[in-house]
């Protein structure tokens, strides 16, 4: 490949750790003032190879090489040394402490007996705000400042160092439009300045508006590079996963029954406000719009885990007041949460007692709990959802994504809900097992549950869903039936360019 | 696949390492002296670890539902003190339970403290461990507290008698600790407490009243100081208002060389009753070896760390810390 | 983000607005109910304060900088009565009694290096092993202990300098030998977590330590530091402490720990670490120290002095909880 010498280049990278190959001879190269987007899905081994990268793990095989150097990272201090930053997904910031020393952290310029030399900090810190042209100062609490701001905090901390080449982990993770377009803005400087830009995402739309090349690793094998002007979004998801996703329409075509859940205006301070919908048994309703915009939190409010400051929620008809999970359990709602680690499941815990956890009160033979009740509800739920676990002793922290998220459904299938709402449900989960639970939402709808779908993803929410609500800003801008929703009206209503519509 | 083999026998080592460290101990020991697997000896360092053994289950309880309780041995000063003192007063029978409802209230503020009110566990009990303190020595008015007539109370029955040759104190603690092993592990409570501190959140999202499994945690533990208070009182007839001073962190190392977490989730009955003896029996071995009782706290320091170093070694699969 | 200011001014200045509470109510009240016709706000008074603050304030100064690196240290007590045990018994050893005076700066020096070993011997273990500081200590603060004990077995330990008294009762420019240790750490201390690169870096572990260990700071040995400091600390303060009482029970320093803690909460500094100050743990060190004379001017038993000073900590727990509530919109977890 001609062209100029690379900022970066990995030849050959292997790294196994017991019984896995994480990386199996991973080659690819970063030219300076380039945008290089590396591709896969979730354990295809992006985070072991950034690991790799950053001196966190050694290469069991292969070389790293800076321009033509070859150099050997130890530790996260010497990459930064050798000019390779990188902006975390999960920041990576001290919120106590200043802007100031959240950008010199571990290197704050000391006078003698250890003394930090402020005022050098705090110049050498404006210089660099200068240059990303943000609104706060040296001296700002870090945790005062929005996570845009933060991120700003990480991209300066990649500028102390000339650096060669800066390595962003989904970085629009939890941006607005607004503040994209400033991040995009920054790198589009950094590549001005010949720095070679790696830039890992799951989102398309962007890739394919900043990046010059993109590279796919699966499996931890290295499939290959594509010139970004030259391919489109089928080619690089193939790579990707070795064969395309079927995400077409998917409208349901049985009959659908009463109205199951309505809500009516319903506010919760300034997360959400003046939000009404309705869901009908048989029925998929998606929910989509950016991070922040509202949306987990409305299901949080339904299933009692919030306290709503106005509005109504109403169940087959009935006015109900729910104060807590306990009580929308018992209304027949369910909610599969967000996060799946964190709120879905109790990882150290083994897979029949996960699911049985609801209702564990309710299985018991005398004071006891019945084994037998638990573990009848488990098997039928393992072959109902097609759980792949040696058996049900196993702790469910040792589970693949998609399977814990088959956990966590079945714990509330196994509950009889009325409503079913699903927070993101393929979040972390492994393509092959995406589609699997995205034909098991349209199951549940066909077997005449009600269906909330809450997802980020686009064309998640265009396959699962019969009608959709585009939220912005905590309010619901515009509702669609899936004939009339189109990407682009879609993307224009939760980027609020459109004015709230109907109810 | 010999490596294999070996793995998995370190990770057995790991994980119940505590029992066959135990198992070892005892074999030396006795090997040592003879006088150590004596059933008098035996049933002696059983009777003597009866206290600290019966806090140490209700502590199982709060620190597996993920918190920690450093009151324990303050309150049970107040139970022993209150029990003493109401016997001359209102009569053994109607103490006991006087004593247990009082015992059972501080226990209940504290787990709404810790429970309801979401309060850092580690610092409420510091602060209960202060306040109830101030409390027991409010009660006595700072004096030791001695019952009247000692040989003619039916009351020294808990401490002092035997029930078909075996010290009743050992009989009652085994009895808790059936009955709590019952209630940890084959309950819809007991799976409760350990969602809840295994993740609290999750446990939270799947409908479990979180706040009140914890305020229950703490009165299981109340219950369990009240039985110890009950104990202490009855087998010395007489106690300063400092008797359980320093306790609480007997007792906590006896949970944790059990292992449980301090992060909660994780721990049985059975475990914290192996950690009480093995606390026990060393002190035993060491004295009758002719070694200072200080000898014990010493071997006591090395166990803690050792048996948390091995579980924690076995989780990270190496044995040193990576932190550079 | 002025609430945000708002409400740290209110966790760091909340400590001082306590103690005049404390100052106005015990004046007030003192007129009435004490038996002793002098005031509290007395000038002497407050100098004794002071003075007596200085052996639990000393540690806790250092517990300060353990708890924002995100540690906790429950072997303090037992390190102070080690400490004092070194102090008392090296004066009386064959070859210092030859020195004459300059016995004593030899004495502290041993006393100081016991403290700052058994400090890096904490330090080592939570470094290498990995294990929580909590549960360390935990089991230090027996072995400590047994160490005392294997000194002089139950007896206690005497020996009085008289040089070395005077030392300890000298007042200079009006303030006690012991207070002015007690300022002196917390001035050093103060431009040690304020100024200095190390003090920082411990913020910078306990607020967030994969951030500190991925900027390449040695999160290892600033650990290390910090217990090698309060060891240091904790002989400093036995030290000075007996110094002047000459004699030391092996019980001495029991419950130590779990009173510097409360000093170092009531002044403001976060549990989990990365949040704090040394001029707030002086003020909670002051606060409790009011608390116990003061409750002793109006004639209150000194036992409820425990009582009163448990049941502030639990308050203060519950009022930092109702300033950073989000209010109603909460998730309700």
């Amino acid at each position: 490949m001609t062209g100029p010498k690379p900022a970066l280049r990995l030849e050959g990278i292997v790294k196994t750790f017991p019984g896995v190959r994480a990386l199996d001879g991973v080659s690819f190269d970063v030219r300076p003032g380039e945008v290089h987007a590396l591709m896969g899905e979730n354990g295809a081994g992006k985070s072991t190879l950034m690991k790799v990268l950053g001196g966190v793990l050694a290469p069991n095989e292969g070389q790293i090489f800076i321009g033509d150097d070859p150099v050997v990272m130890t530790s996260p201090k010497q990459a930064k040394a050798m000019g390779v930053m990188f902006i975390h997904q999960e920041l990576s910031l001290a919120g106590e402490l200043s802007v100031a020393e959240n950008i010199f952290l571990g290197e704050l310029p000391l006078k003698s007996f250890g003394r930090v030399d402020w005022a050098k900090l705090y110049a050498a810190t404006d210089r660099i705000l200068e240059t990303l042209n943000v609104g706060f100062d040296a001296r700002t609490r870090v945790g005062d400042l929005s996570i845009a701001n933060q991120q700003m905090v990480e991209i300066g901390r990649a500028l102390t160092v000339n650096p060669r080449a800066v390595i962003f982990d989904e970085p629009t993770a939890s941006l607005t439009d607004a503040e994209k377009v400033v991040l995009f803005k920054v790198i589009a400087d950094l590549q001005a300045r010949g720095v070679g830009i790696i830039y890992i995402s799951h989102r398309m739309e962007e890739i394919f508006k900043i990046t010059d090349r993109i590279s796919v690793l699966r499996d931890g094998q290295y499939r290959g590079t594509l010139i970004t002007s030259e391919t489109n979004e089928d080619e690089v998801t193939q790579l990707m996963i070795g064969r395309s996703l079927d995400l077409s329409r998917n409208a349901s075509h049985h009959q659908m029954g009463d109205t199951a859940l309505e809500v009516r205006g319903l506010s919760c301070g300034r997360l959400f406000e003046d939000v009404s919908f309705t869901v009908r048994k048989g029925e998929v309703l998606g929910f989509y719009g950016l991070v922040g915009a509202g949306r987990t939190e409305i299901a949080e409010t339904i299933f009692g885990l919030r306290t709503p400051s106005a509005g109504q929620i109403l169940l087959n008809g009935q006015e109900v007041e729910i104060t807590s999970p306990i009580e929308a359990i018992r209304l027949g709602i369910s909610l599969v949460p967000e996060d799946r680690k964190d709120q879905g499941l109790v990882l150290g815990m083994n897979c029949k007692d996960n699911m049985s956890l609801p209702q564990v009160g309710r299985l018991t033979k005398g004071p006891f709990v019945s084994h037998g009740a638990e573990i009848a509800i488990f098997d039928k739920y393992r072959e109902k959802l097609d759980i792949r676990t040696p058996g049900w002793r196993q702790a469910v922290g040792n589970l693949s994504g998609g399977n814990q998220q088959k956990i966590v459904i079945g714990k509330w299938l196994s509950m009889h809900p009325e409503v079913l709402i699903v927070d993101e449900p393929t979040r972390g989960i492994d393509v092959g097992s995406k589609s699997e639970i995205h034909n098991l939402i349209r199951d549940l709808a066909a077997q005449g549950f009600a269906v909330i779908v809450i997802s980020s993803e686009m064309p998640e929410v265009l396959h699962v869903s019969d009608r959709i609500v585009a939220m912005f800003a905590g309010r619901v801008m515009r509702e669609f039936t899936s004939e009339e929703v189109t990407e682009d009206n879609l993307i224009q209503a939760i980027s609020g360019l459109e004015a709230a519509g109907r109810g | 696949m010999s490596s294999m083999t070996r793995q998995n026998v370190g990770t057995f080592l790991a994980k119940q390492g505590i029992l066959v460290a135990f198992v070892l101990f005892m074999i030396v020991f006795a090997i040592a002296n003879q006088r150590f697997i004596a059933m008098d000896n035996i049933l002696g360092v059983v009777r003597s670890s009866a206290i600290i053994g019966v806090m140490a289950l209700g502590v199982t309880f709060v620190v597996i539902g993920g918190n920690l309780d450093l009151s324990v041995g303050s309150m049970m000063s107040f139970s022993t003190i209150v029990v003493l003192d109401l016997h001359d007063k209102i009569g053994p029978a109607m103490a006991i339970p006087a004593m247990f409802a009082l015992t059972l209230l501080l226990g209940a503020f504290i787990g709404f403290l810790v429970g309801y009110l979401k309060l850092n566990s580690l610092i409420v009990t510091l602060g209960m461990l202060s306040a109830i303190h101030g409390l027991t020595l409010t009660w006595s008015g700072g004096k030791n507290m001695d019952i009247a007539d000692k040989s003619g109370t039916w009351f020294s029955f808990f401490g002092q008698d035997r029930v078909l040759g075996i010290p009743v104190p050992i009989l009652i603690f085994a009895l808790l600790a059936v009955l709590l092993h019952m209630l940890l592990s084959k309950t819809a409570f007991g799976r409760q407490v350990y969602a809840v501190g295994g993740n609290g959140q999750a446990a939270t999202f799947s409908g479990i009243p979180r706040a009140r499994i914890v305020f229950m945690t703490y009165l299981v533990s109340a219950f369990c100081v009240a039985v110890a208070g009950l104990l202490q009182a009855s087998r010395s007839l007489g106690s300063q208002n400092t008797v359980g001073q320093g306790q609480e962190l007997v007792v906590l190392a006896a949970v944790i060389l059990g292992g449980a977490s301090l992060l909660g989730g994780s721990g049985t009955v059975f475990k914290t009753v192996i950690g009480v003896l093995i606390l026990g029996f060393i002190q035993n071995g060491l004295l009758l070896m002719g070694l200072d009782f200080y000898v014990q706290y010493m071997v006591t320091w090395a166990i803690i760390i050792l048996a948390v170093w091995l579980d924690v070694a076995a989780k990270r699969g190496r044995l040193w810390s990576p932190i550079a | 983000m002025t609430s945000q200011n708002r409400r740290d001014l209110i966790k760091q200045g909340g400590i001082w607005v306590f103690i005049a509470v404390e100052l106005a109510f015990f004046s007030i009240a003192g007129n009435y109910l004490s038996a002793s016709s002098q005031a509290f706000m007395d000038f002497d008074n407050m100098l004794l304060l002071l003075k007596q603050s200085a052996p639990i304030g000393i540690i806790a100064l250092g517990m300060t900088i353990i708890m924002i690196n995100g540690n906790i240290d429950l072997s303090v007590g037992a390190t102070f009565a080690l400490a004092a045990i070194v102090l008392l018994d090296s004066m009386t050893w064959p070859f210092m009694q030859n020195l004459g005076d300059w016995a004593i700066p030899l004495a502290w020096g041993f006393a100081l290096m016991t403290g700052i070993v058994l400090g890096a011997i904490n330090g080592l273990i939570v470094w290498k092993t990995g294990v929580d500081a909590f549960i360390v200590t935990l089991g230090s603060m027996l072995g400590f202990r047994g160490l005392v004990f294997m000194y002089n077995g139950e007896q206690p330990t005497s020996h009085l300098n008289w040089t070395l008294v005077d030392f300890a009762e000298a007042q200079f420019l009006g303030l006690h030998t012991a207070t002015w240790f007690l300022l002196g750490t917390a001035l050093v201390l103060w431009w040690v977590t304020t100024r200095t690169n190390h003090g920082r870096n411990a913020y910078a572990i306990g607020n967030n330590r994969d951030a500190a260990v991925n900027a390449g700071i040695r999160v290892g040995p600033h650990i290390m530091w910090n217990f090698m400091l309060i060891g240091f600390l904790a002989a400093l303060s036995a030290v000075v402490f007996y110094s002047e009482s000459g004699s030391v029970n092996p019980n001495d320093g029991m419950l130590y720990e779990l009173w510097a803690i409360t000093a170092v909460v009531l002044g403001g500094t976060k549990l989990a670490g990365g949040y704090g100050s040394i001029i707030g743990t002086l003020g909670g060190v002051i606060a409790i120290q009011l608390l116990r004379k003061g409750l002793g001017h109006i004639g209150a038993d000194t036992q409820t002095v425990n009582l009163v000073i448990g049941l502030i900590l639990i308050a203060v727990l519950v009022l930092d909880r109702q300033l950073n509530r989000q209010g109603k919109e909460e998730l309700k977890i």
